[in-house]
Protein backbone atom coordinates (compact mmCIF):
# COMPACT_ATOMS: atom_id res chain seq x y z
CA UNK A 1 0.00 0.00 0.00
CA UNK A 2 0.88 3.37 -0.43
CA UNK A 3 0.12 6.41 1.84
CA UNK A 4 0.29 9.64 1.37
CA UNK A 5 0.56 11.89 4.55
CA UNK A 6 0.00 15.97 4.34
CA UNK A 7 1.45 18.14 7.07
CA UNK A 8 1.81 21.43 7.55
CA UNK A 9 4.73 23.70 10.18
CA UNK A 10 2.31 25.83 12.21
CA UNK A 11 2.58 27.60 15.46
CA UNK A 12 2.91 25.79 18.55
CA UNK A 13 -0.77 25.81 20.72
CA UNK A 14 1.20 27.51 23.32
CA UNK A 15 1.84 30.55 21.53
CA UNK A 16 0.72 33.68 22.02
CA UNK A 17 -0.34 35.60 19.14
CA UNK A 18 0.51 39.14 18.42
CA UNK A 19 -0.39 41.28 15.24
CA UNK A 20 1.38 43.26 13.13
CA UNK A 21 -1.27 45.98 12.43
CA UNK A 22 0.47 47.93 9.20
CA UNK A 23 0.67 44.29 7.14
CA UNK A 24 -2.23 42.53 8.84
CA UNK A 25 -0.17 39.45 9.50
CA UNK A 26 0.62 37.29 12.91
CA UNK A 27 3.91 38.44 14.14
CA UNK A 28 6.35 34.88 13.48
CA UNK A 29 9.19 36.31 15.70
CA UNK A 30 9.20 34.76 19.16
CA UNK A 31 7.16 32.14 17.81
CA UNK A 32 8.02 28.36 18.27
CA UNK A 33 6.89 25.84 14.95
CA UNK A 34 5.68 22.61 15.59
CA UNK A 35 4.22 19.88 13.54
CA UNK A 36 0.32 20.89 13.25
CA UNK A 37 -1.22 18.07 15.96
CA UNK A 38 -3.89 16.84 13.45
CA UNK A 39 -1.28 16.06 11.61
CA UNK A 40 0.61 14.25 13.87
CA UNK A 41 -2.66 11.50 13.86
CA UNK A 42 -2.36 11.55 10.52
CA UNK A 43 1.40 10.17 10.09
CA UNK A 44 0.59 8.06 13.26
CA UNK A 45 -2.47 6.29 11.36
CA UNK A 46 -0.14 5.83 8.35
CA UNK A 47 3.09 3.80 10.28
CA UNK A 48 0.50 1.86 12.47
CA UNK A 49 -1.03 0.78 8.67
CA UNK A 50 2.75 0.49 7.88
CA UNK A 51 3.27 -1.80 10.58
CA UNK A 52 -0.24 -3.87 10.20
CA UNK A 53 -0.13 -3.92 6.59
CA UNK A 54 2.67 -3.01 5.17
CA UNK A 55 2.83 0.37 3.52
CA UNK A 56 4.96 2.69 2.41
CA UNK A 57 4.23 6.17 3.70
CA UNK A 58 5.76 9.23 2.21
CA UNK A 59 4.94 13.19 3.97
CA UNK A 60 4.74 16.14 2.00
CA UNK A 61 4.47 19.43 3.26
CA UNK A 62 4.03 22.66 1.08
CA UNK A 63 5.72 25.72 2.65
CA UNK A 64 8.79 27.87 3.31
CA UNK A 65 12.57 25.62 3.89
CA UNK A 66 11.17 25.62 7.41
CA UNK A 67 9.13 23.43 7.03
CA UNK A 68 11.85 20.85 6.34
CA UNK A 69 11.95 20.57 10.07
CA UNK A 70 8.05 19.21 10.42
CA UNK A 71 9.41 16.88 8.18
CA UNK A 72 12.31 15.45 9.63
CA UNK A 73 10.03 14.92 12.83
CA UNK A 74 7.85 12.60 10.50
CA UNK A 75 11.09 10.63 9.73
CA UNK A 76 12.46 10.26 13.00
CA UNK A 77 8.81 8.68 14.05
CA UNK A 78 9.13 6.39 10.73
CA UNK A 79 8.17 7.83 7.65
CA UNK A 80 9.89 6.55 4.30
CA UNK A 81 10.10 9.67 2.77
CA UNK A 82 9.35 13.18 3.36
CA UNK A 83 8.91 15.97 0.31
CA UNK A 84 8.94 19.78 0.78
CA UNK A 85 6.72 21.25 -1.94
CA UNK A 86 8.50 24.90 -1.70
CA UNK A 87 6.14 27.74 -1.86
CA UNK A 88 7.31 30.90 -0.06
CA UNK A 89 4.48 33.26 -0.13
CA UNK A 90 3.47 33.53 3.41
CA UNK A 91 -0.09 32.50 4.81
CA UNK A 92 -2.67 33.55 2.87
CA UNK A 93 -5.64 31.55 4.25
CA UNK A 94 -7.23 30.63 1.00
CA UNK A 95 -7.42 26.62 1.23
CA UNK A 96 -8.18 26.19 -2.49
CA UNK A 97 -4.73 27.98 -2.98
CA UNK A 98 -2.57 24.59 -0.92
CA UNK A 99 -5.33 22.52 -2.07
CA UNK A 100 -4.60 23.08 -5.79
CA UNK A 101 -0.92 22.61 -5.21
CA UNK A 102 -1.59 19.39 -3.63
CA UNK A 103 -3.39 17.95 -6.12
CA UNK A 104 -1.58 18.84 -8.62
CA UNK A 105 1.46 17.34 -7.17
CA UNK A 106 -0.51 14.17 -6.38
CA UNK A 107 -1.30 13.55 -10.18
CA UNK A 108 2.26 14.68 -11.07
CA UNK A 109 4.49 13.78 -8.67
CA UNK A 110 3.10 11.59 -6.41
CA UNK A 111 0.41 9.05 -8.13
CA UNK A 112 -1.09 5.80 -7.19
CA UNK A 113 -1.36 6.16 -3.75
CA UNK A 114 -4.00 4.43 -1.89
CA UNK A 115 -4.68 6.44 1.27
CA UNK A 116 -4.22 10.28 1.37
CA UNK A 117 -4.30 11.30 5.13
CA UNK A 118 -4.46 14.74 6.22
CA UNK A 119 -5.32 16.59 9.75
CA UNK A 120 -8.94 17.83 9.95
CA UNK A 121 -7.71 21.08 10.21
CA UNK A 122 -4.57 23.00 10.59
CA UNK A 123 -3.64 24.43 13.88
CA UNK A 124 -3.94 28.77 13.66
CA UNK A 125 -5.15 29.35 10.29
CA UNK A 126 -8.17 26.80 11.54
CA UNK A 127 -9.66 26.52 8.19
CA UNK A 128 -10.49 22.56 7.49
CA UNK A 129 -10.88 22.97 3.66
CA UNK A 130 -7.64 21.83 2.09
CA UNK A 131 -8.70 18.11 2.35
CA UNK A 132 -11.91 18.22 0.71
CA UNK A 133 -11.15 20.45 -1.68
CA UNK A 134 -8.08 17.68 -2.57
CA UNK A 135 -10.87 15.34 -2.38
CA UNK A 136 -13.30 16.77 -5.01
CA UNK A 137 -10.11 18.39 -7.31
CA UNK A 138 -8.93 14.59 -7.68
CA UNK A 139 -12.28 13.09 -7.47
CA UNK A 140 -11.82 10.84 -4.34
CA UNK A 141 -14.04 10.16 -1.32
CA UNK A 142 -13.25 11.67 1.59
CA UNK A 143 -14.58 10.72 5.20
CA UNK A 144 -13.15 13.75 7.33
CA UNK A 145 -13.36 14.28 11.60
CA UNK A 146 -12.17 10.12 11.32
CA UNK A 147 -11.44 8.81 14.88
CA UNK A 148 -11.49 5.16 13.80
CA UNK A 149 -10.16 3.61 10.25
CA UNK A 150 -10.18 0.24 9.36
CA UNK A 151 -8.55 -0.26 6.00
CA UNK A 152 -9.07 -3.57 3.86
CA UNK A 153 -8.49 -4.44 0.24
CA UNK A 154 -9.39 -1.60 -1.80
CA UNK A 155 -11.79 -0.31 0.49
CA UNK A 156 -11.84 1.16 3.92
CA UNK A 157 -14.61 2.08 6.46
CA UNK A 158 -13.69 5.53 8.62
CA UNK A 159 -15.72 6.49 11.34
CA UNK A 160 -16.35 10.19 11.66
CA UNK A 161 -17.44 12.47 14.82
CA UNK A 162 -21.10 14.09 13.85
CA UNK A 163 -23.31 16.22 16.70
CA UNK A 164 -24.02 13.54 19.50
CA UNK A 165 -22.88 10.44 17.49
CA UNK A 166 -20.71 9.29 14.74
CA UNK A 167 -21.21 7.77 11.42
CA UNK A 168 -19.74 4.69 9.85
CA UNK A 169 -18.28 5.80 5.77
CA UNK A 170 -17.61 3.34 3.63
CA UNK A 171 -14.91 4.15 1.13
CA UNK A 172 -13.40 2.63 -1.82
CA UNK A 173 -9.61 3.44 -2.08
CA UNK A 174 -8.03 6.00 -3.12
CA UNK A 175 -9.54 7.56 -0.91
CA UNK A 176 -8.87 10.82 1.55
CA UNK A 177 -9.11 10.57 4.95
CA UNK A 178 -8.72 13.03 7.76
CA UNK A 179 -7.56 12.60 11.24
CA UNK A 180 -9.05 13.76 14.66
CA UNK A 181 -7.72 13.36 18.10
CA UNK A 182 -9.26 10.06 19.43
CA UNK A 183 -8.12 7.93 16.11
CA UNK A 184 -4.52 6.92 17.80
CA UNK A 185 -2.21 8.11 20.36
CA UNK A 186 0.87 9.66 18.44
CA UNK A 187 4.32 8.08 19.15
CA UNK A 188 7.21 10.02 20.31
CA UNK A 189 10.82 9.58 18.08
CA UNK A 190 13.35 7.81 18.54
CA UNK A 191 16.75 8.55 18.90
CA UNK A 192 17.75 6.40 16.52
CA UNK A 193 14.89 7.25 14.55
CA UNK A 194 16.05 11.19 14.62
CA UNK A 195 19.85 10.13 13.94
CA UNK A 196 18.47 8.32 10.90
CA UNK A 197 15.79 11.18 9.81
CA UNK A 198 18.76 13.42 9.71
CA UNK A 199 21.39 11.41 7.16
CA UNK A 200 18.02 11.71 4.93
CA UNK A 201 17.41 13.80 2.41
CA UNK A 202 14.00 15.87 1.92
CA UNK A 203 13.66 16.09 -1.91
CA UNK A 204 12.59 19.95 -2.94
CA UNK A 205 9.54 20.01 -5.75
CA UNK A 206 9.19 23.72 -7.23
CA UNK A 207 5.94 24.99 -8.08
CA UNK A 208 7.00 25.43 -11.30
CA UNK A 209 7.97 21.56 -11.92
CA UNK A 210 4.32 21.31 -10.75
CA UNK A 211 2.93 23.14 -13.99
CA UNK A 212 0.94 25.66 -11.95
CA UNK A 213 0.65 29.16 -13.37
CA UNK A 214 -0.02 32.79 -11.40
CA UNK A 215 -3.66 31.96 -12.48
CA UNK A 216 -3.48 29.31 -10.01
CA UNK A 217 -1.41 30.00 -7.55
CA UNK A 218 -3.19 33.65 -6.64
CA UNK A 219 -4.80 33.80 -3.67
CA UNK A 220 -8.38 34.85 -4.09
CA UNK A 221 -8.71 35.34 -0.31
CA UNK A 222 -8.16 39.28 0.82
CA UNK A 223 -7.18 40.01 4.20
CA UNK A 224 -9.57 42.81 5.53
CA UNK A 225 -8.71 43.47 9.02
CA UNK A 226 -7.14 41.30 11.49
CA UNK A 227 -7.19 41.88 15.44
CA UNK A 228 -6.87 39.84 18.87
CA UNK A 229 -10.21 40.10 20.44
CA UNK A 230 -11.17 42.46 23.39
CA UNK A 231 -9.87 41.17 26.41
CA UNK A 232 -12.76 40.05 28.59
CA UNK A 233 -13.19 43.08 31.84
CA UNK A 234 -11.73 41.06 34.90
CA UNK A 235 -15.22 39.42 36.96
CA UNK A 236 -16.85 39.95 40.58
CA UNK A 237 -15.39 37.07 42.13
CA UNK A 238 -17.47 34.96 45.64
CA UNK A 239 -16.54 33.21 48.05
CA UNK A 240 -17.34 31.91 51.45
CA UNK A 241 -20.58 29.39 52.39
CA UNK A 242 -21.45 27.28 49.73
CA UNK A 243 -24.60 27.55 49.76
CA UNK A 244 -24.64 31.29 50.10
CA UNK A 245 -22.26 31.39 47.39
CA UNK A 246 -24.05 29.43 45.26
CA UNK A 247 -27.60 31.64 45.71
CA UNK A 248 -25.78 35.01 45.51
CA UNK A 249 -24.52 33.34 42.04
CA UNK A 250 -27.72 32.37 40.59
CA UNK A 251 -28.85 35.45 41.78
CA UNK A 252 -26.33 37.36 39.55
CA UNK A 253 -26.83 35.04 36.60
CA UNK A 254 -30.45 35.67 36.82
CA UNK A 255 -30.55 39.27 37.22
CA UNK A 256 -27.68 41.24 36.33
CA UNK A 257 -25.98 38.61 33.05
CA UNK A 258 -29.50 37.96 32.42
CA UNK A 259 -28.63 34.46 31.14
CA UNK A 260 -31.04 32.45 33.02
CA UNK B 1 -29.37 35.73 -4.12
CA UNK B 2 -27.48 34.07 -0.74
CA UNK B 3 -28.71 31.01 -0.24
CA UNK B 4 -27.99 28.68 2.62
CA UNK B 5 -28.16 24.84 2.87
CA UNK B 6 -30.28 23.47 4.91
CA UNK B 7 -29.16 20.22 6.56
CA UNK B 8 -31.85 17.97 8.33
CA UNK B 9 -31.53 15.69 11.14
CA UNK B 10 -34.12 13.01 11.87
CA UNK B 11 -36.58 14.58 9.84
CA UNK B 12 -35.98 18.60 10.87
CA UNK B 13 -33.97 21.54 9.85
CA UNK B 14 -31.17 21.99 12.02
CA UNK B 15 -31.42 24.90 14.10
CA UNK B 16 -27.93 25.55 12.99
CA UNK B 17 -29.15 25.92 9.47
CA UNK B 18 -31.55 28.29 10.33
CA UNK B 19 -28.95 30.64 11.66
CA UNK B 20 -27.23 29.87 8.32
CA UNK B 21 -30.32 30.59 6.57
CA UNK B 22 -31.13 33.84 8.96
CA UNK B 23 -28.03 35.14 8.42
CA UNK B 24 -28.33 34.90 4.69
CA UNK B 25 -32.11 36.97 5.17
CA UNK B 26 -30.65 39.50 6.83
CA UNK B 27 -27.54 40.30 4.34
CA UNK B 28 -29.40 39.57 1.53
CA UNK B 29 -31.67 42.23 2.53
CA UNK B 30 -29.14 44.86 2.83
CA UNK B 31 -27.42 44.01 -0.51
CA UNK B 32 -31.26 44.25 -1.95
CA UNK B 33 -30.70 40.16 -3.11
CA UNK B 34 -33.15 37.51 -2.75
CA UNK B 35 -32.51 34.77 0.45
CA UNK B 36 -33.24 31.42 -0.10
CA UNK B 37 -32.88 27.99 1.61
CA UNK B 38 -31.58 24.19 -0.77
CA UNK B 39 -32.90 21.26 0.92
CA UNK B 40 -30.92 18.18 -0.35
CA UNK B 41 -31.60 14.26 0.05
CA UNK B 42 -34.25 11.46 -0.37
CA UNK B 43 -37.27 13.02 0.29
CA UNK B 44 -37.00 16.69 2.13
CA UNK B 45 -39.17 18.96 0.18
CA UNK B 46 -41.56 18.78 3.52
CA UNK B 47 -39.43 20.31 5.08
CA UNK B 48 -39.75 23.52 2.97
CA UNK B 49 -42.04 25.62 5.75
CA UNK B 50 -39.94 25.43 8.09
CA UNK B 51 -36.94 27.81 5.83
CA UNK B 52 -40.37 30.11 5.20
CA UNK B 53 -40.93 30.44 8.51
CA UNK B 54 -36.96 31.90 9.06
CA UNK B 55 -37.56 33.79 6.10
CA UNK B 56 -36.71 32.56 3.33
CA UNK B 57 -38.97 33.43 0.27
CA UNK B 58 -37.98 30.81 -1.72
CA UNK B 59 -36.34 27.21 -1.20
CA UNK B 60 -34.70 24.95 -3.64
CA UNK B 61 -35.73 21.09 -3.38
CA UNK B 62 -33.37 18.85 -4.81
CA UNK B 63 -34.41 15.47 -4.26
CA UNK B 64 -32.76 11.88 -5.33
CA UNK B 65 -32.87 8.81 -4.48
CA UNK B 66 -28.41 8.78 -4.55
CA UNK B 67 -29.00 11.75 -1.95
CA UNK B 68 -30.64 8.93 0.73
CA UNK B 69 -27.76 8.55 2.38
CA UNK B 70 -24.90 11.33 3.18
CA UNK B 71 -22.33 11.29 0.81
CA UNK B 72 -19.79 14.38 0.17
CA UNK B 73 -19.20 14.08 -3.55
CA UNK B 74 -22.87 13.02 -3.65
CA UNK B 75 -24.05 15.88 -2.28
CA UNK B 76 -21.49 18.31 -3.50
CA UNK B 77 -22.68 17.17 -7.02
CA UNK B 78 -26.52 18.42 -6.25
CA UNK B 79 -25.00 21.77 -4.24
CA UNK B 80 -22.78 22.69 -7.37
CA UNK B 81 -26.12 21.80 -9.24
CA UNK B 82 -27.36 24.12 -7.15
CA UNK B 83 -24.71 27.52 -7.40
CA UNK B 84 -24.39 26.60 -11.35
CA UNK B 85 -28.25 27.08 -12.66
CA UNK B 86 -29.11 29.89 -9.84
CA UNK B 87 -25.80 31.34 -9.00
CA UNK B 88 -25.85 32.77 -5.98
CA UNK B 89 -24.13 35.47 -4.49
CA UNK B 90 -23.52 33.91 -1.39
CA UNK B 91 -23.88 30.41 -0.27
CA UNK B 92 -23.78 29.47 3.38
CA UNK B 93 -23.66 26.19 5.24
CA UNK B 94 -23.75 25.81 8.86
CA UNK B 95 -19.98 25.05 10.35
CA UNK B 96 -21.63 21.27 11.32
CA UNK B 97 -20.22 18.31 10.86
CA UNK B 98 -21.88 18.15 7.54
CA UNK B 99 -21.20 21.49 6.64
CA UNK B 100 -17.68 21.32 7.43
CA UNK B 101 -17.19 18.33 5.40
CA UNK B 102 -19.74 19.28 2.32
CA UNK B 103 -18.61 23.43 2.10
CA UNK B 104 -15.10 22.65 0.64
CA UNK B 105 -15.85 20.04 -1.48
CA UNK B 106 -18.55 22.49 -3.03
CA UNK B 107 -16.58 25.27 -3.01
CA UNK B 108 -13.51 23.54 -4.85
CA UNK B 109 -16.10 22.12 -7.47
CA UNK B 110 -16.83 25.68 -8.24
CA UNK B 111 -13.34 26.97 -8.36
CA UNK B 112 -14.10 29.27 -5.41
CA UNK B 113 -12.38 29.93 -2.18
CA UNK B 114 -13.93 29.78 1.13
CA UNK B 115 -14.57 31.01 4.43
CA UNK B 116 -14.81 29.01 7.33
CA UNK B 117 -16.72 29.10 10.95
CA UNK B 118 -17.51 32.56 10.09
CA UNK B 119 -18.86 34.50 13.21
CA UNK B 120 -19.62 37.69 11.90
CA UNK B 121 -21.16 38.35 7.95
CA UNK B 122 -20.99 42.09 7.06
CA UNK B 123 -22.83 43.89 3.33
CA UNK B 124 -20.01 45.99 2.10
CA UNK B 125 -19.77 47.46 -1.29
CA UNK B 126 -22.27 45.15 -2.85
CA UNK B 127 -19.76 42.06 -1.17
CA UNK B 128 -19.29 40.33 1.78
CA UNK B 129 -16.72 40.60 4.96
CA UNK B 130 -16.22 37.40 6.41
CA UNK B 131 -15.13 37.66 10.36
CA UNK B 132 -13.69 34.22 12.07
CA UNK B 133 -11.62 33.54 14.39
CA UNK B 134 -8.04 32.00 13.64
CA UNK B 135 -5.49 30.22 16.52
CA UNK B 136 -8.63 29.20 17.91
CA UNK B 137 -9.76 32.73 19.04
CA UNK B 138 -6.78 34.17 19.63
CA UNK B 139 -7.58 36.36 16.62
CA UNK B 140 -10.10 37.44 14.20
CA UNK B 141 -9.60 37.54 11.00
CA UNK B 142 -12.04 39.84 8.74
CA UNK B 143 -12.38 38.45 4.44
CA UNK B 144 -13.77 39.61 1.52
CA UNK B 145 -13.44 36.61 -1.49
CA UNK B 146 -12.19 37.29 -4.53
CA UNK B 147 -14.21 34.48 -6.24
CA UNK B 148 -17.68 33.31 -6.71
CA UNK B 149 -20.12 32.48 -5.03
CA UNK B 150 -19.07 33.37 -2.02
CA UNK B 151 -19.01 30.09 0.49
CA UNK B 152 -18.83 30.34 3.50
CA UNK B 153 -19.67 28.16 7.19
CA UNK B 154 -21.08 29.76 10.10
CA UNK B 155 -20.56 28.85 13.28
CA UNK B 156 -23.32 27.30 15.42
CA UNK B 157 -24.83 29.38 17.94
CA UNK B 158 -23.89 32.73 16.76
CA UNK B 159 -26.21 34.05 14.40
CA UNK B 160 -30.07 34.73 15.67
CA UNK B 161 -33.36 32.82 14.19
CA UNK B 162 -35.24 35.35 12.62
CA UNK B 163 -38.96 34.58 13.20
CA UNK B 164 -40.70 36.18 9.99
CA UNK B 165 -45.07 36.14 9.55
CA UNK B 166 -45.22 32.80 7.91
CA UNK B 167 -45.84 33.59 4.87
CA UNK B 168 -45.55 30.69 2.35
CA UNK B 169 -42.85 31.00 -0.34
CA UNK B 170 -42.02 29.16 -3.54
CA UNK B 171 -40.46 25.78 -3.73
CA UNK B 172 -38.17 25.04 -6.90
CA UNK B 173 -37.42 21.67 -7.78
CA UNK B 174 -34.12 21.24 -9.30
CA UNK B 175 -32.88 17.92 -10.96
CA UNK B 176 -28.49 17.09 -10.17
CA UNK B 177 -27.05 14.46 -11.46
CA UNK B 178 -25.41 12.53 -8.45
CA UNK B 179 -22.28 11.01 -9.72
CA UNK B 180 -21.28 7.34 -9.14
CA UNK B 181 -18.62 8.13 -7.46
CA UNK B 182 -20.71 9.23 -4.63
CA UNK B 183 -21.67 5.48 -4.15
CA UNK B 184 -17.63 5.23 -2.64
CA UNK B 185 -17.77 7.43 0.18
CA UNK B 186 -21.49 6.54 1.61
CA UNK B 187 -22.52 6.92 5.12
CA UNK B 188 -23.64 3.50 5.82
CA UNK B 189 -24.34 3.43 9.52
CA UNK B 190 -25.28 6.58 11.80
CA UNK B 191 -24.93 5.46 15.95
CA UNK B 192 -26.35 7.87 18.50
CA UNK B 193 -24.21 8.15 21.68
CA UNK B 194 -26.74 6.24 23.75
CA UNK B 195 -27.29 9.44 26.46
CA UNK B 196 -28.65 11.34 23.54
CA UNK B 197 -27.14 14.44 24.86
CA UNK B 198 -26.69 17.63 22.37
CA UNK B 199 -23.32 18.71 20.95
CA UNK B 200 -20.99 20.83 23.34
CA UNK B 201 -20.76 23.09 19.71
CA UNK B 202 -24.56 23.23 19.84
CA UNK B 203 -25.60 23.59 23.49
CA UNK B 204 -26.72 27.16 25.21
CA UNK B 205 -24.94 25.84 28.39
CA UNK B 206 -21.75 24.08 28.97
CA UNK B 207 -20.75 22.59 31.78
CA UNK B 208 -17.04 21.95 31.75
CA UNK B 209 -14.70 19.67 34.29
CA UNK B 210 -11.21 19.48 34.43
CA UNK B 211 -8.39 17.81 36.72
CA UNK B 212 -10.07 19.33 39.67
CA UNK B 213 -12.57 16.87 39.09
CA UNK B 214 -10.14 14.12 40.69
CA UNK B 215 -12.31 11.49 38.57
CA UNK B 216 -14.55 10.17 36.42
CA UNK B 217 -17.07 9.65 39.06
CA UNK B 218 -17.33 13.68 39.82
CA UNK B 219 -18.54 14.45 36.30
CA UNK B 220 -22.03 12.98 37.81
CA UNK B 221 -21.71 16.37 39.45
CA UNK B 222 -21.46 17.98 36.04
CA UNK B 223 -24.05 16.11 34.48
CA UNK B 224 -26.94 17.04 37.40
CA UNK B 225 -25.76 20.48 36.84
CA UNK B 226 -25.98 20.34 33.23
CA UNK B 227 -29.76 18.63 33.27
CA UNK B 228 -30.95 21.62 35.13
CA UNK B 229 -30.97 23.54 31.41
CA UNK B 230 -33.49 22.80 28.66
CA UNK B 231 -29.97 22.73 26.19
CA UNK B 232 -26.94 21.62 28.31
CA UNK B 233 -23.79 19.60 27.47
CA UNK B 234 -20.75 18.92 29.44
CA UNK B 235 -17.43 19.34 28.58
CA UNK B 236 -14.09 18.87 29.58
CA UNK B 237 -10.65 19.85 29.56
CA UNK B 238 -7.58 18.00 27.89
CA UNK B 239 -6.20 16.94 30.90
CA UNK B 240 -10.00 15.24 32.50
CA UNK B 241 -10.09 13.70 28.24
CA UNK B 242 -6.70 12.31 28.56
CA UNK B 243 -7.06 10.93 32.09
CA UNK B 244 -9.87 9.06 29.98
CA UNK B 245 -12.71 10.08 32.75
CA UNK B 246 -14.59 11.41 29.46
CA UNK B 247 -14.94 10.70 25.63
CA UNK B 248 -12.82 13.00 23.74
CA UNK B 249 -15.37 14.73 22.13
CA UNK B 250 -16.20 16.36 24.53
CA UNK B 251 -12.96 18.13 24.72
CA UNK B 252 -12.99 22.57 24.48
CA UNK B 253 -9.96 24.14 23.65
CA UNK B 254 -7.33 24.44 20.83
CA UNK B 255 -7.63 21.17 20.08
CA UNK B 256 -10.80 20.41 21.01
CA UNK B 257 -13.87 22.19 20.17
CA UNK B 258 -14.36 25.61 20.44
CA UNK B 259 -17.81 26.35 21.61
CA UNK B 260 -19.60 29.87 22.31
CA UNK B 261 -22.22 29.11 24.78
CA UNK B 262 -24.86 31.45 26.36
CA UNK B 263 -23.16 30.31 29.52
CA UNK B 264 -19.80 28.19 30.15
CA UNK B 265 -19.46 27.20 33.89
CA UNK B 266 -16.06 25.42 34.45
CA UNK B 267 -15.23 23.53 37.49
CA UNK B 268 -11.39 22.21 38.16
CA UNK B 269 -10.22 24.11 35.32
CA UNK B 270 -6.92 25.85 35.31
CA UNK B 271 -7.34 28.07 32.60
CA UNK B 272 -4.41 27.01 30.04
CA UNK B 273 -4.23 29.29 27.14
CA UNK B 274 -5.59 26.06 24.74
CA UNK B 275 -8.93 26.03 26.78
CA UNK B 276 -9.47 29.55 26.99
CA UNK B 277 -8.99 29.74 23.25
CA UNK B 278 -12.22 27.05 23.10
CA UNK B 279 -14.06 28.84 25.18
CA UNK B 280 -13.66 32.38 25.78
CA UNK B 281 -16.28 33.75 22.89
CA UNK B 282 -18.85 32.14 25.34
CA UNK B 283 -20.99 35.04 26.31
CA UNK B 284 -20.74 34.38 30.16
CA UNK B 285 -17.89 32.87 31.74
CA UNK B 286 -18.37 31.08 35.70
CA UNK B 287 -15.42 29.92 37.35
CA UNK B 288 -15.06 27.61 40.35
CA UNK B 289 -11.80 27.00 41.63
CA UNK B 290 -10.50 26.43 45.02
CA UNK B 291 -7.18 28.53 43.92
CA UNK B 292 -7.76 32.40 43.59
CA UNK B 293 -4.92 32.81 41.40
CA UNK B 294 -5.82 30.55 38.59
CA UNK B 295 -5.58 31.69 35.54
CA UNK B 296 -9.33 30.87 34.73
CA UNK B 297 -10.37 33.77 36.95
CA UNK B 298 -9.00 36.29 34.46
CA UNK B 299 -11.61 35.67 32.18
CA UNK B 300 -14.74 34.32 34.26
CA UNK B 301 -17.19 37.00 34.51
CA UNK B 302 -18.36 35.23 37.65
CA UNK B 303 -15.81 33.60 39.77
CA UNK B 304 -16.43 31.00 42.86
CA UNK B 305 -12.90 30.51 44.79
CA UNK B 306 -14.31 27.35 46.47
CA UNK B 307 -14.50 23.11 46.66
CA UNK B 308 -15.98 22.14 43.59
CA UNK B 309 -17.21 18.76 45.19
CA UNK B 310 -19.23 21.89 47.99
CA UNK B 311 -20.33 24.41 45.28
CA UNK B 312 -21.70 22.36 42.64
CA UNK B 313 -24.37 20.30 44.19
CA UNK B 314 -25.48 24.45 46.18
CA UNK B 315 -25.81 25.44 42.34
CA UNK B 316 -27.50 22.77 40.58
CA UNK B 317 -30.06 22.93 43.78
CA UNK B 318 -30.26 26.71 43.36
CA UNK B 319 -30.81 26.83 39.33
CA UNK B 320 -33.12 24.12 39.90
CA UNK B 321 -35.29 26.09 42.55
CA UNK B 322 -34.82 29.52 40.36
CA UNK B 323 -35.22 27.64 37.01
CA UNK B 324 -38.77 25.75 38.18
CA UNK B 325 -40.42 29.52 39.90
C1 LIG C 1 -0.72 20.73 21.75
C2 LIG C 1 -1.57 20.95 22.97
C3 LIG C 1 -2.94 21.11 22.78
C4 LIG C 1 -3.77 21.30 23.90
N1 LIG C 1 -5.12 21.45 23.69
C5 LIG C 1 -5.93 21.60 24.76
C6 LIG C 1 -7.34 21.73 24.58
O1 LIG C 1 -7.87 21.69 23.46
N2 LIG C 1 -8.11 21.87 25.69
C7 LIG C 1 -7.59 21.90 26.96
O2 LIG C 1 -8.36 22.04 27.91
N3 LIG C 1 -6.27 21.78 27.14
C8 LIG C 1 -5.43 21.61 26.08
N4 LIG C 1 -4.09 21.44 26.32
C9 LIG C 1 -3.63 21.21 27.70
C10 LIG C 1 -3.44 22.47 28.52
O3 LIG C 1 -2.15 22.99 28.28
C11 LIG C 1 -3.60 22.13 30.02
O4 LIG C 1 -2.66 21.15 30.36
C12 LIG C 1 -4.97 21.63 30.42
O5 LIG C 1 -5.99 22.48 29.88
C13 LIG C 1 -5.09 21.60 31.92
O6 LIG C 1 -6.31 20.98 32.29
P1 LIG C 1 -6.98 21.30 33.70
O7 LIG C 1 -7.27 22.76 33.80
O8 LIG C 1 -8.12 20.37 33.83
O9 LIG C 1 -5.89 20.81 34.74
P2 LIG C 1 -4.96 21.64 35.71
O10 LIG C 1 -4.19 22.67 34.97
O11 LIG C 1 -4.22 20.64 36.50
O12 LIG C 1 -5.98 22.43 36.63
C14 LIG C 1 -6.80 21.83 37.58
C15 LIG C 1 -7.46 22.95 38.37
O13 LIG C 1 -8.40 22.42 39.27
C16 LIG C 1 -8.36 23.17 40.48
N5 LIG C 1 -8.89 22.31 41.54
C17 LIG C 1 -8.32 21.20 42.06
N6 LIG C 1 -9.13 20.66 43.00
C18 LIG C 1 -10.22 21.46 43.07
C19 LIG C 1 -11.40 21.44 43.87
N7 LIG C 1 -11.64 20.46 44.78
N8 LIG C 1 -12.31 22.43 43.71
C20 LIG C 1 -12.09 23.42 42.81
N9 LIG C 1 -10.99 23.48 42.03
C21 LIG C 1 -10.07 22.52 42.17
C22 LIG C 1 -6.92 23.55 40.63
O14 LIG C 1 -6.80 24.71 41.44
C23 LIG C 1 -6.48 23.78 39.20
O15 LIG C 1 -6.64 25.16 38.84
C24 LIG C 1 -3.23 21.31 25.22
C25 LIG C 1 -1.86 21.17 25.38
C26 LIG C 1 -1.03 20.99 24.28
C27 LIG C 1 0.45 20.86 24.51
N1 LIG D 1 0.79 23.88 3.49
C1 LIG D 1 0.37 22.62 3.65
N2 LIG D 1 1.16 21.57 3.35
C2 LIG D 1 0.76 20.29 3.50
N3 LIG D 1 -0.44 19.97 4.01
C3 LIG D 1 -1.28 20.96 4.32
C4 LIG D 1 -0.93 22.34 4.18
N4 LIG D 1 -1.98 23.09 4.58
C5 LIG D 1 -2.93 22.23 4.99
N5 LIG D 1 -2.52 20.95 4.84
C6 LIG D 1 -3.23 19.71 5.21
O1 LIG D 1 -4.62 19.96 5.25
C7 LIG D 1 -5.11 19.80 6.59
C8 LIG D 1 -6.20 20.81 6.86
O2 LIG D 1 -5.67 22.11 6.73
P1 LIG D 1 -6.54 23.43 6.66
O3 LIG D 1 -7.53 23.26 5.57
O4 LIG D 1 -5.56 24.51 6.42
O5 LIG D 1 -7.20 23.56 8.01
C9 LIG D 1 -3.89 19.94 7.47
O6 LIG D 1 -4.07 19.30 8.71
C10 LIG D 1 -2.83 19.25 6.60
O7 LIG D 1 -2.97 17.85 6.67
Amino acid sequence: MNILVFVKRVPDTESRIRIQHETRTVAEDGLNFVLSPYDEYAVEEALRLKESKGAAVRVVSVGRDEAAAVLRKCLAMGADEAFLIKDDVPETYDGLRTARIIARAVERRFAGADLLLFGKQSVGADNGQVPAMVAELLGLPQATVVTKLDVGEGAATACREIEGGFEKVALTLPAVVTAQKGLNEPRYETLKGIMAAKKKEIPVVKLEDLGLGPDDLRSRVRVAGLDVPAARKAGRVLQGDPAETARELVRLLRDEAKVI
Amino acid sequence: MIAAYLETRDGKIKKSSLEALSEAVRRAGELGVAAAGVLAGGAVADQAPGAFAAGAARVYVIEDPGLAAYSSAGYAAALAAFAGKEKPLGLFFAATAMGKDLAPRVAARLGAAMASDCVKVEAKDGTLVFTRPIYAGKAFLSVTLDSSPLVATLRPNIFPVAEAAAAPGEVVRLAAAVPDAAAEGRVVEVVKEESGEIDVTEADVVVSGGRGLKGPEAFALLRDLAAVFPRAAVGASRSAVDSNWIGHQHQVGQTGKTVSPDLYIAAGISGAIQHLAGMSASKVIVAVNKDPDAPIFKVADYGVVGDLFEVLPKLTEELRKTLSD
